[in-house]
């Protein structure tokens, strides 16, 4: 087990150095001045030089990536253009905001996702799998900007139960804070339970007609045993790994939902800053969201291990 | 519930040998976009303590579906089962689920096909073990485990209690099928369904695996059925022989009756087929050209007529045959027997050698 860990770690370092990689050239390769851009009217030479030499522009572009790799190990994500901030302070002041929303829609998302999936294997071509596979088909089919509008629209100003948009630190006023939550939760985990209804009732189906299943009928065990022990247990594993996929990109992407519902979180900061050619936010955004994504499927890994014993010990 | 050998301790499969298992009018039928689908046609047979009989016949012929449909095993609906089968005084058909589930694995137990999949990859083979021991036996886990260890070494795996912990994949297939087979007899069963248990296994662990399944009959005095469409295994083990077709028993002896002088056309046609080591005479093997009807839309009259080459006529196209008794013991479901010397040359070609069941019980007890 521990050299399972050490190796896929290791693993996982190699692939952030090679996002690293990836997402410094890709920034530098788009065309537009930042500095430019970050000036706008207010543009002058001398300051535009100083700009350019204090945010290293001038420098060969690989030894600007080692500059920023050498100084990002440190935990030092450089500075914004824009508002002169520390990258890693700013990145870091938006991610608790994110991360309720991210795991607060994977909790809806599970919520719909574990029922409506095994009722529909179970009863698989009965009304209830249909009305399970029509959900999933419109909340995957759904936009979530609509979606998250016509939420508004109806419990905020029609209905005035909730409030429309903003983020409220759960520290702060614990009450208000999930008021504000539900609606964007609901928005995000409505797509996210409608993509794993489909996973975990093919799953599931696949589980159910295992020959192992077969024989723990003819065993005579209960029904509910064999579903419980033999179906889902094996179930899970397919699902786990793409639970751990939503909620990486749960956490990384959100952006529309951060936008509709005026959340502070990253994906909104990283949309900022690829419009405003902010260098340093963006890729300390896509870094973080990366590192994020990265670290899950570590976990998920570790986590079917324990799941699967034929994956360590073989 | 105990079965442990009566009175007589070699079994006897003679008429005077307790029936454990009674099929009468056994019909299975699927319902499909096509209209029901009739996968059992109508089979009868009884089993004996102690005796060992074969149901033969290709895939899609009905012999798996028979004996699942017995504790209802396969999916209702579509599937529909109806006619009898007593067990002792229980009549199997008329149980509700909740009653079923006290049947299998305490009183039939099952032995499947494949060994690679039919363990749970994610549970110890003890747990796999047990779990039956404890639901049927009410075992607490330390005795269901002391068990689980005497059961594991009278199927022959090495050192059980240090293996109880071990996942599946940590076993070869033979020792798997071995596992597989203590779970079918951790209840003390009083019927042992073998389904194709050998068919997976390369040829060496299948004389094995045929051994050891008669070594325990003989020592716990279960009836097993064993399921196959490979005649050369059910040679050496069967008692009785009931060959399958479309559905319906179309040849039913014992065994040594049926491979010495079969009668119908189907059944000849198998050990026309059976491959001969160092056969060099007979040139390329005997197929039996076609291929069975499907159970949407079976012929009218005899089942097995489209491919027969023996003889077909305007009989065997409209009219079902009856099973006849052509000699004591000996059904056959054809119009027309083959006769005694081409079936004879059929039996000799096969070269199934097969001692009287006597001789072969002392030889195993």
């Amino acid at each position: 087990m521990g050299r399972f860990v050490l190796r896929r770690t290791g693993q996982a370092a190699v692939a952030l150095l090679g996002v690293s990689i990836v997402v410094f050239a890709l920034i530098h390769l788009v065309p537009g001045d930042p500095v430019r851009t970050a000036l706008g009217t207010r543009f002058d030479q001398e300051l535009y030089e100083a700009l350019i030499a204090r945010a290293g522009l001038d420098q060969p572009l690989l030894l600007q990536y080692w500059l920023w790799l050498t100084s990002a190990l440190t935990g030092d994500l450089g500075v914004s253009f824009r508002t002169g901030q520390p990258v890693t302070s700013a990145l870091l002041q938006r991610l608790p905001a994110t991360m309720l929303l991210a795991f607060a829609a994977l909790l809806v998302g599970l919520l719909i996702a574990l029922p409506a999936g095994i009722l529909s294997a179970v009863k698989q071509g009965r009304p209830v799998d249909y009305a399970a596979s029509s959900f999933s088909q419109i909340g995957v089919s759904v936009p979530d900007f609509w979606f998250g509008l016509l939420l508004i629209l109806v419990f905020a100003r029609t209905l005035g139960w909730l409030p429309p948009s903003g983020y409220v630190s759960p520290l702060d006023d614990p009450v208000e804070a999930i008021r504000r939550l539900i609606l964007p939760a609901t928005t995000a985990g409505v797509v996210t339970g409608a993509i794993l209804t489909r996973f975990v009732r093919s799953s599931v189906l696949e589980a159910m007609g295992a020959e192992h299943v077969r024989l723990a009928r003819a065993k005579g065990m209960p029904e509910r045993y064999v579903l419980r022990h033999h179906v889902l247990r094996n179930a899970w594993i397919p699902v786990v790994t793409i639970t751990g996929l939503q909620l990486a990109t749960l956490l990384g992407g959100i952006v529309v939902v951060e936008v509709v519902f005026a959340w502070p979180g990253i994906g909104r900061l990283a949309l900022d800053a690829v419009v405003r050619r902010d260098y340093p936010m963006l890729q300390g955004a896509v870094l973080l969201i990366a590192t994020g994504f990265l670290l899950i499927n570590l976990l998920v890994d570790l986590l079917y291990a324990r799941l699967d014993p034929r994956i360590t010990a073989s | 519930m105990s079965s442990a050998p009566g009175p007589t301790p070699d079994h006897d499969v003679g008429e005077d040998a307790e029936v454990v298992l009674s099929v009468r009018d056994l019909d299975v039928s699927f319902g499909t976009k096509r209209g029901r689908a009739s996968v059992v046609r109508g089979i009868d047979y009884d089993l004996h303590r102690g005796e060992t009989l074969a149901i033969v016949g290709e895939s899609g012929s009905g012999k798996s579906v028979s004996t699942l449909a017995l504790t209802k095993l396969i999916p209702i609906p579509p599937g529909r089962v109806t006619g009898t089968a007593h067990l002792g005084a229980t009549d199997l058909i008329a149980l509700s689920e909740e009653e079923l589930v006290r049947v299998r694995g305490q009183r039939i137990g099952f032995v499947f096909q494949d060994p690679m999949t039919s363990l749970n990859p994610v549970h110890t083979i003890g747990r796999q073990l047990t779990e039956g021991m404890r639901h049927h036996l009410g075992l607490s886990e330390a005795d269901a485990r002391d068990r689980a260890v005497e059961l594991l070494a009278k199927v022959g795996i090495p050192s059980p209690a240090r293996r109880l912990d071990d996942y599946p994949h940590q076993f070869s297939g033979g020792m798997r099928q071995r596992v597989v087979i203590a779970i079918g007899l951790s209840c003390d069963p009083e019927v042992l369904i073998a389904d194709e248990a050998t068919t997976a296994l390369d040829v060496t662990t299948q004389a094995q695996i045929i051994d050891l399944i008669a070594e325990l009959q003989a020592d716990l005095g279960m009836a097993v059925v064993w399921i196959t469409h490979d005649l050369g295994v059910v040679a050496g083990i069967a008692d009785r022989v009931l060959v399958m077709y479309a559905g319906e028993v179309v040849e039913q002896a014992e065994a040594v009756t049926l491979f010495a002088r079969p009668r119908h056309p189907y059944t000849v046609g198998l050990l026309a087929s059976l491959p001969v080591l160092g056969d060099t005479e007979r040139g390329d093997l005997a197929a039996i050209p076609g291929l069975p009807p499907a159970p949407t839309s079976l012929p009218p009259g005899c089942g097995f007529h489209p491919r027969c080459s023996f003889r077909s006529d305007e009989r065997c196209a409209t009219e079902r045959p009856p099973l006849r008794e052509v000699a004591p013991g000996h059904l056959v479901r054809s119009f027309y027997e083959v006769p005694e010397e081409q079936s004879r040359r059929a039996s000799a070609a096969a070269r199934i050698e097969i001692e009287p069941p006597d001789v072969r019980d002392e030889g195993v007890a």
